[in-house]
């Protein structure tokens, strides 16, 4: 198993009984909630936690796009890896992932990985996604184009990366008369493509086409939409002939460790119950789910699920859904290769830095993940063992 | 009212029909087609048309529906199978905001025209609601000046389909996500509209402001505009027969 540090890089100091005035994390919170100062703060704090993963011989360390919001501060992800491509050494940076549609020119996208790939000596793993509802309200983009502009998106960075320039392409939402990458990527036939969701049937179906393979990432989601998911995908690619390998699919969770079990809840309990319930709050389902997001029979089982979930989020819910991993080292370290049996990720992408938890706090988070857990994960999982039934 | 079907150029549009006389193609507004107190009022004395724009309602967003203009030349494509020389229309809201990007391209089948609380103009105010972020009860209230229409309004839809429901916002977005219910362009061309025109807005309208009106009523040659004390952007529903009246008699005048 390869294990990955995974950053949102929230606003950690943001003052909570302010959020709750505007009932929202996200795109309607007046950024007068942020705190120049202590902002710059947090970009070189969480930068230094990410070099530190380098260091302790993480597989790699992970950023991902969001706008208009104190989740996450990296609208421009791939200036935060472009950092970490000088600073680390040999952990792979994965961006996951850059949001597709929300972009009028995908080329500059294929471009900028394609630099990032340069100047980390071929080390980067890029991620495609379509953005999550708000963003269409933060980007302005229509959301009834969303799926259209992802495949679209998607089949001309493929090209721009793989087919000699200059050539010319025209659909029905992009079109450049002139595609010729200047820098080509590295890595060939071009850096790995992983794909980010939180369980979508049409992604992983896409995901697993022959052609594709690509290595879908489950994320913050209860234990049995996860399972769910990933057998889903083995499914899929048996229909089209071949056994799914573990390096196929990883799995996205929120991580945290410490002496005892008991210690490990008590001091996370505050900052995990911060994340779903303040971090990951929104006005109203029409800014999760805008119109055409999503088809209209997955908008009502969505629809159909958040209501159902409205209660707010406590740590024991968190821990009885197998939302997170929390505990002593042991019980981490069990509970991940339990986790292994039954879903046969080969990528685990561990969150170690939660909502409001402070530089002390996540550096003995990381470094006791990474001295008394990761290094019995990693090399752990013998190919011939991978597949599951 | 009964229902047809026409078919316009390979797209199957599903229309309300009542009443008899010179034709009136009714364009319906952000909730899709129903029948509403406009359209009943209006068949007393016209013969109604209100087909079912593609995107809203039962009908899927066809793909070559990119915006507005789309639906504009659809809808030039609807008047000509409609196979009659000339036709009255009218919108509201989204759909007078397609009514008048049918007029900007051509009014030579068009015996006059009518714009209930158009969109397609940006409006002087930021408008005091995002119409994308309303929701269920919210939404409907956001629509009326009136509490008890709003009420019975909300009553009346309680037993429909959210498929219903969520295909009118798709079908909304579609044409109006960004800029939000507005063009830049069309108050440029407004001054080609060069046949009777007539234009309503309510002065309590939270979803298109009222001051918008001062646009279309500039740049219209003519236009006559009725102004709608303690109303809101439900025009059919709250002051549809009045409307309608007024609307019939401008109409008659037209011709």
């Amino acid at each position: 198993m390869k294990v990955y540090f995974f950053h949102l890089m929230p606003y950690g100091d943001l003052d909570i009984a302010e959020a709750d005035k505007h009932n929202s994390a996200w795109v309607t919170i007046p950024n007068t909630n942020f705190d120049p100062q202590k902002g710059m703060k947090l970009y070189n704090r969480y930068i230094g936690e990410l070099e530190l993963g380098d260091q302790l011989g993480f597989d790699g360390v992970c950023v991902n796009e969001h706008h208009q919001t104190a989740y996450g501060l990296m609208p421009a992800p791939n200036l935060i890896a472009a950092a970490l491509a000088r600073s680390t050494k040999q952990a792979k940076i994965c961006i996951l992932g850059r949001a597709l549609p929300l972009v009028n020119n995908p080329v500059m996208i294929a471009e900028e990985f394609a630099m990032l790939d340069h100047m980390s000596g071929g080390r980067i793993i890029t991620g495609f996604v379509r953005g999550i509802g708000s963003e269409y309200f933060s980007n302005s983009v229509n959301p009834t184009f969303s799926h259209e502009r992802f495949y679209e998106a998607h089949e001309l960075i493929i090209k721009a990366w793989t087919d000699p320039g200059p050539f010319s392409y025209q659909g029905k939402h992009y079109q450049f008369d002139y595609v010729n990458l200047w820098p080509r990527p590295v890595q060939t036939p071009h850096p790995p493509v992983w794909i980010p969701s939180q369980g979508s049937m049409e992604t992983i179906v896409w995901c697993a086409a022959a052609e594709r393979k690509y290595t879908y990432l489950q994320t913050f989601s209860p234990y049995p939409v996860a399972v769910k998911a990933f057998n889903a995908y083995r499914e899929e690619a048996r229909k089209n002939g071949y056994e799914a390998q573990p390096s196929q699919m990883g799995w996205a969770v929120p991580t945290y460790v410490a002496e005892t079990d008991e210690i490990a809840r008590r001091e996370l309990k505050d900052h995990i119950e911060v994340f779903f319930n303040k971090f990951l709050r929104f006005p109203s389902i029409e800014m999760r789910l805008p119109p055409g997001y999503s088809s209209i029979s997955s908008t009502k089982s969505l629809m159909e699920m958040k209501f159902k979930n409205r209660t707010s989020s406590t740590i024991d819910t968190l821990i009885d859904n197998g939302m997170i991993l929390v505990g002593s080292p042991e019980t981490v370290r069990a509970r991940i290769e339990h986790c292994q049996k039954e879903m046969g990720f080969g990528h685990l992408m561990a969150m170690l830095q939660i909502a409001t938890m402070p530089a002390d706090m996540t550096e003995r988070n990381i470094r006791l993940f990474a001295a008394e857990v990761m290094p019995h994960l990693q090399g752990a999982v013998k190919p011939q063992l991978r597949a599951i039934a | 009212m009964r229902e047809v079907a026409l078919d316009v150029r390979g797209t199957n549009v599903r229309m309300f029909e009542a009443g008899t006389g010179p034709t009136v193609l009714v364009l319906h507004g952000i909730d899709g087609l129903a029948v509403d107190p406009l359209l009943s009022e209006l068949a007393k004395s016209f013969r109604v048309v209100a087909p079912e724009l593609p995107g809203f309602t039962r009908s899927p967003i066809p793909d070559w529906m990119m915006g507005v203009s789309d639906a504009a030349f659809f809808t030039l494509d609807l008047i000509a199978a409609l196979g009659l020389p000339q036709v009255h229309l009218a919108g509201h809201s989204i759909g007078g905001w397609i009514a008048a990007e049918v007029a900007i391209r051509s009014t030579h089948a068009l015996a006059s025209l009518s714009l209930l609380a158009p969109a397609g103009v940006m409006p002087r105010e930021a408008p005091k609601q995002d119409v994308f972020l309303l929701s269920g009860e919210e939404g409907v209230r956001a629509l009326f000046h009136d509490h008890a229409l709003a009420d019975q309004e909300i009553a009346g839809r309680a037993g429909d389909p959210l498929d219903i429901m969520l295909q009118n916002r798709a079908g909304l977005a579609r044409l109006a996500w960004s800029p939000r219910m507005a063009s830049v362009t069309l108050p440029r061309w407004l001054h080609r509209i060069d046949i009777p025109t007539f234009l309503a807005w309510g002065e309590e309208d939270r979803i298109l402001p009222f001051s918008n009106h001062e646009i279309f009523a500039r740049e219209i040659a003519g236009a006559k505009f009725l102004a709608l004390p303690a109303c809101g952007h439900a025009i059919p529903q709250e002051r549809g027969a009045d409307v309608a009246r007024a609307m019939g008699a401008f109409m008659n005048g037209a011709r």
